[in-house]
């Protein structure tokens, strides 16, 4: 069952209403070990933490309420039981509420980008924030896809690999200004609108200790994916994960006609 | 001496851990998480990782650990090695101000005033975090935060806080409390600094003070004076001086074995006045100022050289499983697992005591037994694991590109300052005399 939200909801009325999504990852610091039967990456036992994409979209959905561009923000992340803790560094950092939808143990490992869209798809359709900031990619399978997917199952406007998001000229709409391989481009995009979150963004505040105290106090709702409709069955098999290749030594040359001499040994170049 | 460099993919042992942004940074913007080995220092397991299960933490308490750590590592850490070698925090101020935003000057202090009205538990908790990255600012950091905030929170009048605590634990002013003399040192209320009344009320304070941490930086200091000499420890004032005071001179800053970076210094106090509302606590009642407060510093302290013996167990624990020798890593040998065994036993051990006793003394309960207890054992055990942290690095150990060496240098001062071993040991067994006074 769905806990119902506190009615009295405050500054929604004012400003946009944020929902930020949050995943839970293998912290960036471990060292990942491949299990044995090549099923995957170890997890148990292994530190994880917020996805550091996700902790610049928590930012940034901050620092738009603090400019009073924003009214309320919401931290939503799908995952284990354990992603509350993910969720509580949220609220630290200043997000007024959280959504946790819990995944049974049995089906985390198969779960795939395109749940998860689904699932945020279903709370955007009651939830009805003005916009959704996730980051581009999670640092455990890099797919670069969540934030895509769901503009489109939502028929929203997307603008991806944000490094500043404002008020259009008209205040009608938002600028976003995206890293893209040919330098920055800068789009107006009308809300309701997704946007996802790249490095230079900005520069995630550490949670302070009354911040982190009021934390627990906000209010932190559980969600099923049966009571949101969503089917989890996996569309892809992994067959098996491996480590890379270990770097085999490389070889020095003094001029760049001992390189391409070494390029044709190898049958690299004709 | 020979020795060989050993073929470490990185310098593990001396640089901080990359933070989540450098990292980012790293894998460009075509993220590809790769399991690449020689990537080493992005990826190993550079911290010893700490149970906090163990010890009864709130999840708030646990989230401040994580908060302080990365914080810690990130603006701290990677200067440590340069302010001991330089015996100078240049960057102190702005980092007092970094200090100043997340609460850390005042954990203990009141919330009107801008501190976080927190339990000496979290304090100690913020203490070990910063120790662990470096013990020479932490050791600053607990003169500041709680030898001189926490002194003013419990004895200063309305007027005293509101003057005084704001700015100190904004991170605009730095703190910090003279008791010691140059000949009197376990012998503290011997202290022949005088403080002589005049006709308008004020006092006039003439004499000097040593090993005063901070004593070069700070703003504002919680000086102890005899107010009435011949009433021995019951002719102690406790006066709060500002710095600008006619007469106040740092005349030195001391040139120290450990704990460089953390500035000493000797107090030279030429006819200061004091006015009269600068008195904290009650005339002559000075001792019980002193010695109550040495009980909390004691206590708080004792986070110090856990944060030390934490960070010879990061860097020795993990040098053991890269360096190799005979085919294997060296710390697969026995004798290497005894000695990582040891230390990892005193850490938590260590652990639980001072966390017990911060408990109590949160719930109002003031051992001087206990208080002594802790700083003794931790102090002496920090300095075992550092020396055991020095020698599972071998010749590596000895020369000063690892840290393992000033963790020993900043390790020994626990045994002396806030009391020797010898002092601590003393009060601990008058107290125990004392349970069998007939």
């Amino acid at each position: 069952y769905i806990h119902i939200i506190n009615k009295a909801d405050m500054a929604a009325s004012k400003g946009l209403k944020i929902l930020v999504g949050c995943k839970r990852v293998i912290d960036y610091a471990v060292k990942v070990r491949v299990k044995p039967d090549r099923s995957g990456v170890v997890t148990e036992g292994v530190k994880h933490s917020m996805n550091p994409f996700d902790e610049i979209a928590v930012e940034e959905a901050v620092r738009m309420k603090e400019k009073k561009l924003a009214g309320e923000a919401v931290a939503i992340s799908v995952g284990p039981p354990q992603s509350q803790e993910t969720l509580r560094t949220a609220l630290a950092m200043g997000i007024d509420r959280a959504i946790h939808v819990e995944i049974p143990l049995a089906q985390l490992e198969k779960l795939q980008p395109i749940h998860v869209s689904k699932l945020l798809a279903k709370v955007c359709e009651s939830e009805k924030p003005d916009l959704v900031i996730l980051g581009k990619q999670a640092i455990d399978d890099d797919c670069n896809q969540t934030g895509q997917m769901l503009a489109a199952l939502l028929d929203w406007p997307q603008a991806t690999f944000a490094s500043k998001i404002e008020p259009s000229q008209d205040s009608k709409q938002l600028r976003v200004t995206r890293e893209v391989d040919g330098g920055l481009e800068t789009i107006d995009v009308s809300v309701p609108a997704v946007v996802t979150s790249d490095l230079r963004l900005n520069e995630p505040r550490y949670a302070t200790l009354p911040n982190i105290m009021k934390a627990k106090k906000k209010p932190l709702a559980k969600m099923s994916p049966d009571q949101l409709g969503v089917d989890l069955q996996p569309r892809q098999e992994v067959i098996s994960v491996e480590d890379p290749p270990v770097r085999k030594a490389g070889a020095k040359v003094e001029s760049v006609e001992d390189l391409v001499g070494k390029l044709r040994e190898k049958g690299l170049v004709k | 001496m020979q020795f060989i460099r050993p073929v470490l993919h990185s310098q593990v042992c001396t640089s901080a851990r990359p933070s989540a942004r450098q990292f980012l940074q790293k894998l460009g913007k075509s993220c590809s998480f790769s399991l690449n080995s020689s990537s080493t220092r992005l990826y190993s397991t550079e911290f010893f990782p700490i149970n906090d299960e163990l010890y009864g933490l709130t999840d708030e308490q646990k989230q401040l650990r994580q908060t302080i750590f990365q914080f810690c590592q990130k603006e701290l850490a990677p200067k440590a090695q340069q302010i001991d070698a330089e015996n100078d925090f240049k960057d102190i101020k702005k980092f007092w101000r970094q200090c100043g935003e997340l609460g850390l000057l005042g954990v203990t202090a009141p919330t009107e005033y801008g501190g976080l009205g927190a339990s000496y538990l979290d304090h100690a908790i913020v203490m070990e975090e910063m120790s662990r990255a470096c013990a020479a600012v932490a050791l600053s950091y607990g003169a500041h935060s709680n030898l001189c905030v926490n002194q003013i929170v419990r004895h200063g009048t309305d007027e005293q806080k509101s003057r005084y605590l704001p700015k100190l634990i904004s991170g605009e002013w730095i703190g910090a409390l003279a008791m010691s003399e140059p000949n009197a040192g376990s012998d503290v209320v011997s202290m022949t600094m005088r403080a002589d009344k005049q006709s308008d009320g004020s006092y006039v304070l003439n004499g000097s003070k040593f090993w005063i941490t901070n004593g070069p930086d700070a703003d504002v200091i919680v000086v102890y004076a005899k107010t009435k000499p011949e009433a021995g420890a019951h002719g102690i004032t406790t006066f709060l001086v500002e710095r600008d005071s006619p007469g106040f001179s740092c005349s030195r800053k001391l040139d120290k074995l450990g704990m460089r970076g953390s500035n000493t210094g000797e107090l030279v106090f030429d006819g200061v006045r004091v006015p009269a509302d600068r008195v904290m606590g009650r005339l002559d009642g000075g001792v019980y100022v002193l010695m109550s407060g040495l009980d909390i510093e004691r206590l708080l302290l004792s986070a110090g050289p856990l944060g030390i013996m934490q960070a010879a167990c990061d860097t020795a624990f993990q040098y053991a499983h890269i360096r190799k020798a005979f085919g294997q890593s060296i710390g697969q040998f026995q004798l290497l697992q005894g000695k990582m065994a040891d230390m990892y036993c005193r850490l938590t051990s260590g652990r639980c005591y001072v966390y017990s006793v911060t408990r109590a003394l949160a719930q109002g309960s003031r051992q001087p037994m206990d208080c002594a207890g802790v700083i003794l054992k931790c102090a002496e055990d920090a300095t075992q694991s550092a020396l055991d942290a020095i020698q599972i690095l071998g010749g590596n150990g000895y020369i000063n590109e690892y840290p393992a060496g000033r963790l020993l240098r900043d390790a020994k001062l626990y045994e002396i300052g806030a009391g020797t071993s010898e002092v601590r040991r003393l009060v601990i067994g008058r107290a125990i005399n004392n349970i069998y006074k007939s």
